[in-house]
C-alpha cells in the first residue's frame, strides 16, 4: 500500500469508488429503495382492488402503476440486487481482491442508477401504461404517444447495458481470479449461480435491446417493425421480448437458488447434498431456459406443433428444478439444524417455490393455459416464483451476510417476526389469486365485476399484501437498527463454509492479505479443522462463534 | 380472517375454488378434466415435498444435548439418479395425458341434431337439408377494437358486445383485431385466444342449452381494458334466425334513413 494517493473520505469516497464492496453496498441501497417504491405501487393497486367498483384510482393511473411495479421489481430490484450480492461476495468467495475490471464495475452501478432515475422521471409527465411487457402495437405511438414508453425504453437500454457490463465483469472475474486450488468442482454454488446468471444475461439481453430500439424507431422515425399496417408484425415483438423475458426469469431465480445452496448446509451443519447435481442443474436450467420463451404465447396465432415443442421444453425444465428441491431437502435431512433467521428464509424458498413450480407445470400444458393465460392465476404463479422464490432467497442472503458487510449481527427476534409476518402475508396475498384467476378474473384490470365471484379473494389478497408490506418494513428497520447497534459479529458468526468468513467483518479494502489455498468445496471447514488440530487458540481465523440470538 | 372463513363455509364459493370455469361448452369441460388430472398430480407432489421439508426441519433440529454436526453425507448417486428419472417419468406421463385430451379441446366437433341446420322448422318442404358433418358449423367473425367486441354473422348481420348464437351448433370463432391486441375469453365456453392485428386466430364453442355466458378481454389493450366485457347468449336456432332478420332489418332501416337524409340535404 505504498505510494497510493490518499483515499477520499465521506460521500465523495462513495461517488468515486471502484471497490467491489462499496459498489455492492451502493447496489443494495439503490435496489432496496426501488424495492420499496415498487412495493408502494403494488399496495396502491391492491387498495384499488380491495372491492369491486372502487373509485380510488382511475384506469390510466392503475395501468401506470402496474407498468411501474413490474418494471421496477424486475429491472431495478431483483436483477440488480443479484448483482449486489455478486459484487460483494463473488470476489470474497473465490479469494480475489476485487473484480476483474473495477472501473467497469462502477460504470455498471451508475448505469443502473441513471436508468432508474430516467424511468422514474416519467412520473412527472406520464408514466408508461403498457405493462412491463410493453406489447406492440399498444406501445406504439399511435396508441401511447406519451413519453412514458420512451422512458421505459431508456430504462431497458441503460439497465441492460449495466447488466451486460456487469455480467462480462463477473465472467472475467470468475474464470480468471479464483484462489489457488479452487477448481470448478470446488467453486461455491453461489458463485456457480452468478456465473450462469452472467452468461444468461449475455445471451438474452441483446434480443431486448434490439426489440426496444426497433420500438423506438417505430415510435419516432416512421419504421413499422411491429405495425401490421406498414407490413410489420406484432408477433415479432413478443418473440424478441420473450426470448429475453423467459431467460430473465432464470436470471432472477438462479442466484437465489445459489444463496440458499450456501445457507442450508451451513445451518444444517452438513455438506450440501449432491454438489455436482446442483451445479449441473443450474447449467441445465439456464440452457433449457433459452428454449421455452413461446410458452408465454400459447394463445397467439401459432401452429400447434410449435405449441407442443414449447410445452415439452417447459416440462423438461421441471426436472432439473425438481432435482434442486430434492437436494436441498436431502441437505437438511440428518443434519443438526440451527434455527437462525437466514435458515427460516432459506427453508421458505423451496416451500413456496414448489407451489410456483407446480402451477408452472399446469401453465405449461397449453390447452390448460388457454383458460389460465393472462388471468390472476398467472399473477399468483409468477409471484410464487419471484417473491416466494427470489425475494425470500434475497432476504435469506441479507440476514446471512449482513454481519459480514457491516460487522454487526441483525436482531434475531425482529428477523423471525419479520419472517412470519412476511410468510403469512405473502400466502394470504397470492394463494387466493389462483382462485380469482380460475373464476375468470383477468390480470391488469383496474376494476372487476361484483358478480364475478372474486370479491372475497380480492379482499383477502389486499389485507395480506399490507401484512407482507409490514413484514418487509420490519426487516428494513432491523437492518437500519442493527447497522449501528447490532451485536459485534466477528469474522465467522455462523461457522460458514466459504472464504468470505475467513476475513474480518467488514472486510479490509484489499480483502485478503494472504489468500488461503483451497482444498475442498468447504475451505473454511478445512481451516477450522486445521486450527483445531494444531491446538492453537483462535487467531483471526477461528474465532469463538458469536451467539446471535 | 372472517372473509376467509366465510369463503371456506360458503359451498357455492368453494365449488369452483380450485378448478377452471366450465359447463358451457365441451372444450371448457375437457380443459377442466385435463386441469384436474395435472392438478391432482401436483397436489401429491406438493404434499410429498412439503411433508419431507417440514419433517426434516422438525426431526433434525439441533438439540442442546445432541450432536453439533450433522451426518457428513455428500450425496447418494443411486438416490439422485432415481429422483431424476422419477421426475422425468412424471412429466412424460403428463405429456401423454395432454396429447390424449388435445384433440377434443382443439378441434371443433360436428354440430348436434338440433342445430341451426337441423333444428329449424323450414317453411317449404322441398327446401334441401344441408349436409351433416363439420361443414355445418356456424362461423362468426369476432373483431376486437378499443374497447368493444364486434360480431359479424354470416349473411351481413352484425352486433356489438352481445353475441347471439344458436344452441346445439358448433360456433367457430374467427378472431381479428383492428387496433391493438385483444384476447377473447368467455371462461365457461373454453379457453381464451388472442386477437392480433394482421392475423386471424381461431377458437370454437358449442352450447347445448339456451343461456347467457359472460367474459371479458384478457390482454391489456389500454385504459378501457377492464371495461371491455363480452356476453354470449345462446338461443334456439329459430330465435337465432329471427335475431339475424331483426338485425338486418334494423341495418337496412338505418341505411335507408341515411339515404333519405342525404336526399333532403
Amino acid at each position: 500500500m505504498h505510494g497510493l494517493p490518499p483515499e477520499p473520505k465521506g460521500w465523495l469516497s462513495w461517488l468515486t469508488t471502484t471497490d467491489h464492496k462499496k459498489i455492492g453496498i451502493m447496489y443494495f441501497v439503490a435496489t432496496f429503495i426501488f424495492f420499496i417504491l415498487g412495493g408502494v405501487e403494488a399496495l396502491l393497486m391492491r387498495l384499488q382492488l380491495a372491492q369491486p367498483d372502487s373509485t380510488l384510482l382511475n384506469a390510466e393511473t392503475y395501468n401506470g402503476l402496474a407498468s411501474m411495479h413490474g418494471t421496477t421489481m424486475i429491472f431495478l430490484f431483483i436483477v440488480p440486487v443479484m448483482a449486489a450480492f455478486g459484487n460483494y461476495f463473488v470476489p470474497l468467495m473465490i479469494g480475489a481482491r476485487d473484480m476483474a475490471f473495477p472501473r467497469l464495475n462502477a460504470l455498471s452501478f451508475w448505469l443502473l442508477a441513471f436508468g432508474g432515475i430516467a424511468f422514474y422521471a416519467s412520473l412527472f409527465w406520464e408514466p408508461p401504461q403498457a405493462g412491463w411487457t410493453s406489447y406492440a402495437p399498444l406501445s406504439d405511438d399511435a396508441y401511447m404517444p406519451s413519453g412514458g414508453i420512451d422512458a421505459w425504453i431508456f430504462l431497458i437500454h441503460l439497465t441492460g447495458l449495466s447488466s451486460l457490463v456487469g455480467a462480462i465483469n463477473f465472467v472475467a472475474t470468475i474464470h480468471n481470479m479464483r484462489a489457488p486450488g479452487m477448481s470448478w468442482g470446488r467453486m461455491p454454488l453461489f458463485v456457480w449461480s452468478i456465473l450462469v446468471y452472467s452468461y444468461l444475461l449475455i445471451a438474452a439481453l441483446p434480443a431486448i435491446a434490439a426489440a426496444v430500439t426497433m420500438l423506438l424507431t417505430d415510435r419516432h422515425f416512421g419504421t413499422a417493425f411491429f405495425d401490421p399496417n406498414g407490413g410489420g408484425d406484432p408477433m415479432l415483438w413478443q418473440h424478441l421480448f420473450w426470448f429475453f423475458g423467459h431467460p430473465e426469469v432464470y436470471i432472477m431465480i438462479l442466484p437465489a437458488f445459489g444463496i440458499i445452496s450456501e445457507i442450508l448446509p451451513v445451518f444444517s451443519r452438513k455438506p450440501i447434498f449432491g454438489y455436482k447435481a446442483i451445479a449441473a442443474s443450474t447449467v441445465a436450467i439456464a440452457f433449457l431456459g433459452l428454449l421455452v420463451w413461446a410458452h408465454h404465447m400459447f394463445t397467439t396465432p401459432t401452429s400447434t406443433v410449435v405449441l407442443i415443442f414449447f410445452m415439452l421444453s417447459s416440462f423438461a425444465i421441471a426436472v432439473p428444478t425438481g432435482i434442486k428441491i430434492f437436494n436441498w431437502i436431502a441437505t437438511l435431512w440428518k443434519g443438526s439444524i440451527v434455527f437462525k433467521t437466514p435458515l427460516y428464509f432459506a427453508a421458505a424458498l423451496p416451500a413456496l417455490f414448489v407451489i410456483g413450480g407446480i402451477s408452472g407445470v399446469i401453465l405449461a400444458v397449453f390447452p390448460v393455459d388457454w383458460q389460465l393465460h393472462d388471468s390472476y392465476f398467472v399473477v399468483a404463479h409468477l409471484h410464487y416464483v419471484l417473491f416466494g422464490g427470489s425475494v425470500f432467497g434475497i432476504f435469506a442472503g441479507i440476514y446471512y451476510w449482513f454481519p459480514k458487510m457491516t460487522g454487526r449481527m441483525m436482531s434475531e427476534g425482529l428477523g423471525k417476526l419479520s419472517f412470519w409476518v412476511m410468510f403469512i402475508g405473502f400466502n394470504m396475498t397470492f394463494l387466493v389469486q389462483h382462485s380469482a384467476g380460475l373464476s375468470g378474473m383477468p390480470r391488469r384490470v383496474y376494476d372487476y365485476s361484483g358478480d364475478l365471484g372474486v370479491n372475497e379473494y380480492n379482499l383477502i389478497s389486499t389485507i395480506g399484501s399490507f401484512l407482507l408490506g409490514i413484514g418487509v418494513l420490519l426487516t428494513v428497520v432491523n437492518a437500519l437498527r442493527s447497522y449501528r447497534n447490532g451485536k459485534v459479529a466477528g469474522n465467522d458468526p455462523w461457522k460458514g463454509n466459504t472464504l468470505e468468513w475467513y476475513v474480518q467483518s467488514p472486510p479490509p479494502v484489499n480483502n485478503f492479505d494472504v489468500v488461503p489455498r483451497v482444498r475442498s468445496v468447504e475451505p473454511m471447514k478445512d481451516i477450522r479443522r486445521e486450527v483445531a488440530r494444531s491446538g492453537e487458540v483462535a487467531g483471526s481465523v477461528a474465532q469463538p462463534v458469536a451467539s446471535g440470538t | 380472517m372472517g372473509a376467509l372463513l366465510a369463503l371456506l363455509i360458503a359451498p357455492a364459493a368453494t365449488a369452483d375454488m380450485f378448478t377452471p370455469e366450465s359447463g358451457g361448452s365441451p372444450n371448457a369441460d375437457k380443459i377442466d378434466s385435463l386441469y384436474k388430472i395435472i392438478f391432482y398430480v401436483g397436489v401429491v407432489i406438493f404434499i410429498a415435498v412439503e411433508g419431507a421439508l417440514i419433517w426434516a426441519l422438525v426431526k433434525y433440529r439441533a438439540r442442546r444435548d445432541g450432536p453439533q454436526e450433522g451426518e457428513q453425507i455428500h450425496g447418494n448417486t443411486p438416490l439422485e439418479v432415481g429422483w431424476t428419472i422419477g421426475a422425468a417419468v412424471i412429466v412424460v406421463i403428463l405429456a401423454i395425458v395432454t396429447f390424449l385430451y388435445l384433440g377434443d379441446i382443439k378441434n371443433p366437433p360436428a354440430s348436434g341434431p338440433d342445430d341451426l341446420a337441423g333444428g329449424v322448422q323450414v317453411a317449404s318442404i322441398d327446401q334441401p337439408t344441408p349436409p351433416k358433418g363439420s361443414s355445418d358449423n356456424l362461423t362468426i367473425d369476432v373483431n376486437g377494437q378499443q374497447y368493444l367486441w364486434r360480431y359479424d354473422y354470416p349473411g351481413g348481420a352484425f352486433s356489438y358486445y352481445e353475441m347471439v348464437v344458436p344452441t346445439d351448433t358448433t360456433v367457430v370463432v374467427n378472431l381479428t383485431a383492428s387496433d391493438v391486441i385483444h384476447s377473447w375469453w368467455i371462461p365457461k365456453l373454453g379457453g381464451k385466444m388472442d386477437a392480433v392485428p394482421g392475423f386471424v386466430n381461431k377458437t370454437w364453442f358449442k352450447i347445448s342449452e339456451p343461456g347467457t355466458y359472460i367474459g371479458q378481454c384478457a390482454e391489456l389493450c389500454g385504459s378501457g381494458h377492464a371495461d371491455m366485457r363480452a356476453r354470449v347468449r345462446a338461443v334456439t336456432p329459430t330465435e337465432y334466425l329471427a335475431f339475424l332478420d331483426r338485425q338486418k332489418a334494423d341495418l337496412e332501416a338505418s341505411q335507408d334513413a341515411l339515404a333519405a337524409q342525404r336526399k333532403d340535404r
